[in-house]
């Protein structure tokens, strides 16, 4: 099993949520002092530096108008990290294929940080969380479909050596697709997806051989997804798997452990008001009927309000002494299955850089030892097999 | 002509390539072509059944909206519009009132700027469609980044007039709705709730055109509609106080008595 830090780089800095409205979206961009921005940045940063130094893989992400996370251009940031790491693998969940106004400009900085990193891209493509779509400006309607002509045009952008192309899709008209550098992976790096609920497009995932991601859910929804990943695979010809992200911080007492896990919960204490989690169409309709009859009470909402121990027990947070972190990760893994990539949130809301840095640490030198050896998953094995005969 | 009035509305479905559009009719008479508001309010409320004892009424829903299916490539107003014309072609119907209620009135507009030969007179009750200002004029509420009970604020005199009982609702009224919301946003998302050719097409509507506007409609105010008549040649607008964007609902008898005025 593969270990990946994250932090999304949040500016926690604003005032109070009973003197603000959102979080996100419309919280005024003056609250944003450049100076902490500054600083923040470039400790946040260090992290990941660390990370490297540790052992450890390194995962971004991003999301704009969003005081949650401020790495606002994620391409950007791993590009850095592409020149101050080393050794981990770089993996970006994700680019907001179906957000973004021009996906063969995401092939280029993917391909540009491959060959700067020596092929240590991994390549998230996602849909966007619900808010992402006023940023956009992306049809809410139409984000899954724009998901996968994006992937469909990044794959081709990679993959076609023999000169310049055109595409005429649904959402994007190019002409001369032919981009210089083409990626240092051959024949191309791997893509991630992330999926919770819908489950055609997990299935989708699946049939497409992507590695699949989700986040913060209860193991026995992330069994059933997993499950349903597993039952649906199929080898693209690079390794598939699956991801699994939780809170967690790991430190020399249970007590200073769920201090720590606290402080990056308030990453689940946020706030944002209802017309922004639920813009039209970007769910099912029979999400929305059962929200007019008044029994949808969003996503993960019921979950995420619970106490610490009640999401120690879901999975959701791993937290605790080394042995603790390693007997969580163990009864975890077993509870769903197996999977290939623990992406931790290490980080998140006030928790400083020296706390931080000490549950990394942590981490890396007392749990990741035990828990690299993890059998990968089914799909990983299947891949090697499929190597095997080929050769 | 039929001999016999619809007492009640008849349903049925009218077939254009791959669009299946549901056409209501009700009543006989000369016809009127009502186009109903986004939430398709409007099939039910009394001055239709009134209209109806002397004219013949055909209510249909744009594709993605009711009872009609939703082919992909329909993606905008010029799509429904398009589609329309065609249906009235179908159908045989000329001379008609083309009325239309707020997103509805988007599209007879969209129409009459098309082909106005089907029709006598356009009617257009706070209708969306048109950008007037510049970049950063908010020319319409953005009814998705407003909280909701703004929205209300904004569309209704009185929110109470806004109340609609879903929980008594049967399950397939309520996937209509659902689907409505969404179709809606698949079409006005962005460009946001405008066509921005429609502007420089209202000059050559041919057929006097009349607009009705409640006097505290807050997704599109009264100096909208103003410019949206100003464009319209010859066009003349009534203003109906204490009613916001759907004064045909709060204030329905000055609504009608306006509206006969004008058929």
């Amino acid at each position: 099993m593969d270990a990946w830090h994250f932090t999304e780089m949040p500016y926690p800095y604003i005032p109070p949520h009973d003197q603000i409205d959102s979080m996100r979206v419309t919280l005024p961009n003056k609250l944003f002092d450049p100076k902490l921005g500054h600083e923040l940045y470039n400790r946040y940063l260090d992290e990941y530096v660390i990370a490297d130094e540790l052992g450890l893989n390194i995962m971004v992400n991003e999301h704009h108008s969003s005081v949650v996370c401020v790495n606002a251009a994620a391409p950007l940031s791993l590009a850095i990290l592409a020149r101050q790491t080393k050794n981990a693998r770089l993996l970006i969940l994700g680019n907001p294929v179906a957000n973004r106004d021009d996906p063969i400009r995401i092939a280029e900085e993917m391909a540009m940080i491959d060959c700067i990193s020596g092929g240590r891209v991994e390549c998230g493509m996602v849909r966007g969380v619900t808010y992402e779509v006023f940023a956009s400006n992306a049809n809410p309607t139409q984000t899954n479909e724009r998901l996968w002509e994006g992937i469909d045009m990044v794959t081709r952008a990679w993959t076609e050596h023999e000169g310049a192309f055109s595409y005429e899709g649904k959402f994007w008209h190019k002409r001369a697709i032919n981009i210089w550098p083409r990626p240092y992976q051959q024949p191309r790096p791997r893509i991630w997806i992330t999926g919770t609920n819908d489950k055609e497009n997990i299935k989708k995932v699946a049939r497409e051989g992507h590695v699949f991601a989700t986040f913060l859910s209860p193991y026995e929804n992330v069994r059933k997804i997993f499950d349903l990943y597993r039952e649906n695979y199929v080898s693209n010809g690079l390794p598939g798997g699956m991801a699994f992200m939780p809170l967690v911080y790991t430190a020399d007492t249970d007590e200073e452990a769920l201090k720590g896990a606290d402080e990056i919960a308030w990453y689940l204490r946020t706030k944002s008001p209802a017309q922004f989690r639920n813009p039209p169409g970007y769910v099912g309709l029979e999400f929305n009927v059962n929200a007019l009859k008044g029994t949808f009470t969003g996503r993960t909402d019921a979950i995420r309000a619970q106490g610490l121990e009640y999401l120690r027990e879901q999975g959701v947070i791993i937290a605790g002494t080394p042995d603790s972190v390693i007997k969580q990760i163990k009864r975890l893994y077993d509870l769903v299955g197996g999977f290939d990539h623990f992406l931790m949130m290490q980080q998140a809301g006030f928790l400083d850089h020296k706390r931080t840095v000490a549950s990394m640490t942590k981490f890396a030198k007392e749990v990741y030892p035990a828990i690299r050896e993890l059998p990968s998953s089914h799909c990983a094995r299947m891949q090697s097999a499929v190597q095997a005969a080929a050769q | 002509m039929r001999k016999r009035p619809r007492k009640s509305l008849m349903s049925q479905t009218l077939k254009i390539e791959d669009a299946e559009i549901e056409v209501l009719r009700l009543g006989a008479g000369p016809p009127i072509v009502l186009l109903e508001s986004e939430e398709q309010l409007e099939r039910d409320l009394p001055f239709v059944a009134e209209l109806a004892k002397s004219h013949d009424i055909i209510i249909p829903s744009p594709i993605g909206f009711g009872r009609s299916n939703r082919p992909d490539w329909v993606t905008n107003m010029d799509d429904i519009s398009y589609l329309y014309l065609d249906m009235l072609r179908l159908l045989n119907i000329s001379k008609a009132t083309l009325v239309g209620f707020s997103l509805g009135g988007w599209i007879a507009a969209e129409m009459a700027t098309k082909n106005d030969t089907h029709f006598k007179n356009l009617i257009l009750v706070d209708p969306y469609g048109v950008k007037h200002g510049g970049p950063t004029d908010s020319d319409i509420a953005d009814i998705w980044v407003l909280p909701q009970a703004e929205v209300t604020r904004r569309k209704w005199c009185d929110p109470a007039n806004g109340k609609r009982d879903f929980a008594s609702m049967p399950e397939e009224q309520l996937y209509i709705i659902a689907r409505n919301t969404e179709t809606f946003a698949k079409y006005c998302w962005n460009p946001y709730m405008h066509n921005p050719k429609l502007k420089k097409r209202l000059h050559g509507i041919t057929i006097p055109a009349h607009l009705i506007w409640g006097a505290q409609d807050g997704i599109v105010d009264v100096a909208y509609g103003e410019k949206y008549r100003a464009a319209i040649p010859g066009a003349t607008m009534t203003i109906i106080p204490e009613a916001a964007h759907l004064p045909h609902i709060e204030r329905p008898d000055a609504f009608l008595r306006d509206l006969r005025n004008h058929i």
